[in-house]
């Protein structure tokens, strides 16, 4: 059910996270946030053949927060980097069924740690040759 | 109350309209009742529509009207926003605004309070009891000091008044804000208690209401509502106080006991009854409200995304300057909880309480990136 500002869909990704936990020998991790903005994002995934079969996520912050790294994980499993590459925090937020004009940022965070997951595979690929 | 919405419409005002002589007898009747609970006289009883009026008032009235004393203001550093935030409209009349220190607990810090009392200082706003943290302050002491230095004092009573004794004789302030939803009364109305003698220019201006000081036709249904509310208030508080007392104590003792890396925030006695605050290491204050309320307790957070969430966007996204000023590091301002017990609340509730806060705080661990890396993890 909807809560306060959050969406039903908010609310249940808040209350039943996707994907939460790590990743063993995850192939690329992003962490993005600062404890003193209230929000710390983890994000670790699976890359085989181009193709996120895995993604996992720990999260430090408000119910958005959590519901937009939950929201990100469902949207990126399967798909290949370069259509994970083109998720933006505005297709998170809508996934969410909106987020308060406030919490837009969490949103931007979800963006930011996959990007950062991502650019930390491509430095692992580059480094393992 | 309800008659007063329907039966005695009248409005008090009118004087010579047989209409309005109900209202007004029962404006009187809750003037009085206010004025018991805080022993003042009847006429020193300023009705207003909210504790954030009273404080407007006080503050601009006071400042306003008494300038010959000099241009400098001090708030606490632990004001309410309804202070806090009239600071640039003084500076724009040309006052000066000075912020006196708290210590860890939240209690006035006195010899800072001496250091700043210069001079030219004609009033200072120090509030009795914070919402936030619980603490209350040594107003009686404050408030002897600003009197030997010729200092007008202001008090902020609204997470006071109704909840432990107030007596505004002997603690020695000029004005003090009472705020009726904070002792179970209505919504929209509020008071101002102001000295006798003591000048105040009046913030909303127009007819003659509450004796010229504040203008607008009165929401009387409410303000016999603030009036009930005292006299429950009154003949209650030993009662409520004893009770709310133990509560609180069962409480803390039961979360000291229960949750690791927890810290309590404001004074661990002079504080409100039944209000326990603290803040919880990895946890983040909005997913634990949150989760408290799915599980049917209520609580308050001190965290920005909490309070701020219904704000038009993210510019108000600070931690609150109440728990900066006690010291508690910004990251950590986003874990605070205040819980604040009233006389329904039972021993069953705080049991239930106890039980529920464990599972949620280690559910919030367990997803927290943090929580890793201070157990070894990376």
């Amino acid at each position: 059910m909807a809560q306060g500002p959050y969406s039903e869909k908010v609310m249940d990704h808040f209350m039943h996270p996707r994907n939460m936990g790590e990743i063993e020998e995850p192939s690329g991790v992003g962490e993005v946030g600062n404890p003193a903005c209230g929000d710390v994002m983890r994000l670790y995934l699976k890359i085989e053949n181009g193709t996120i079969i895995d993604a996992k996520f720990k999260t430090f912050g408000c119910g958005a927060a959590i519901a937009s790294s939950s929201m990100t994980t469902e949207l990126i499993k399967g798909k290949s980097i370069d259509e994970a590459l083109a998720i933006s925090n505005v297709a998170v937020a809508e996934a969410l069924g909106g987020l308060p004009p406030a919490k837009q940022h969490c949103s931007v965070l979800a963006e930011e740690a996959l990007r950062a997951a991502l650019e930390d595979y491509k430095k692992k690929q580059q480094a393992g040759g | 109350m309800r008659p007063y919405f329907s039966e005695f419409f009248g409005n008090p005002s009118s004087i010579l309209i047989e209409e309005g002589a109900e209202p007004r007898k029962a404006m009187d009747e809750a003037r009085l009742k206010v004025s018991r609970l805080i022993n003042a006289e009847t006429d020193e009883v300023i009705f207003t529509g909210s504790a954030t009026e009273s404080n407007n008032l006080a503050i601009k009235g006071l400042a306003l009207a008494n300038r010959n004393r000099g241009n400098r203001i001090l708030f606490s550093d632990i004001e309410h926003y309804s202070i806090m935030h009239q600071a640039d409209s003084l500076k724009s009349l040309g006052f000066e605004v000075d912020y006196v220190r708290v210590d860890p607990y939240g209690l006035i810090d006195m010899e800072d309070l001496e250091k700043k009392a210069t001079p030219g200082t004609l009033l200072a706003s120090i509030m009795q009891a914070n919402l936030e943290i619980g603490t209350i302050e040594p107003v009686r002491e404050i408030g002897l000091f600003l009197k030997s230095r010729g200092i007008l004092f202001h008090s902020d009573g609204a997470g006071a008044v109704g909840q432990v004794p107030v007596d505004v004789k002997a603690l020695s302030v000029d004005s003090m804000t009472v705020s009726a939803h904070q002792f179970y009364g209505p919504k929209g109305a509020a008071a101002l208690y102001l000295k006798k003698g003591v000048p105040l220019r009046p913030v909303v201006q127009g007819g003659y209401q509450e004796t010229g000081y504040r203008a607008g036709t009165e929401n009387v249904p409410a303000i016999v509502g603030l009036g009930e509310a005292s006299r429950l208030a009154g003949e209650e508080m030993t009662g409520r106080v004893e009770r709310l007392t133990a509560l609180g104590r069962r409480l803390w003792e039961g979360i000291e006991q229960k949750i690791d890396y927890l810290h309590f925030t404001g004074h661990p006695t002079l504080r409100l009854p039944g209000h326990v605050s603290f803040w919880i290491e990895f946890v983040e204050g909005e997913s634990l409200l949150l989760w408290l309320n799915l599980n049917g307790i209520a609580s308050a957070s001190g965290s920005a995304c909490a309070s701020n969430v219904l704000a038009a966007d993210e510019t108000g996204l600070k931690a609150s300057h109440v728990l900066t000023a006690v010291g508690v590091p910004p990251e950590i301002c986003h874990g605070s909880i205040a819980f604040s017990l009233g006389p329904e609340n039972t021993e069953a509730e705080v049991d239930f309480t106890l039980s529920t806060l464990p599972g949620i705080v280690e559910k919030l661990r367990e997803m927290s990136p943090l929580y890793l890396k201070a157990r070894g993890g990376t």
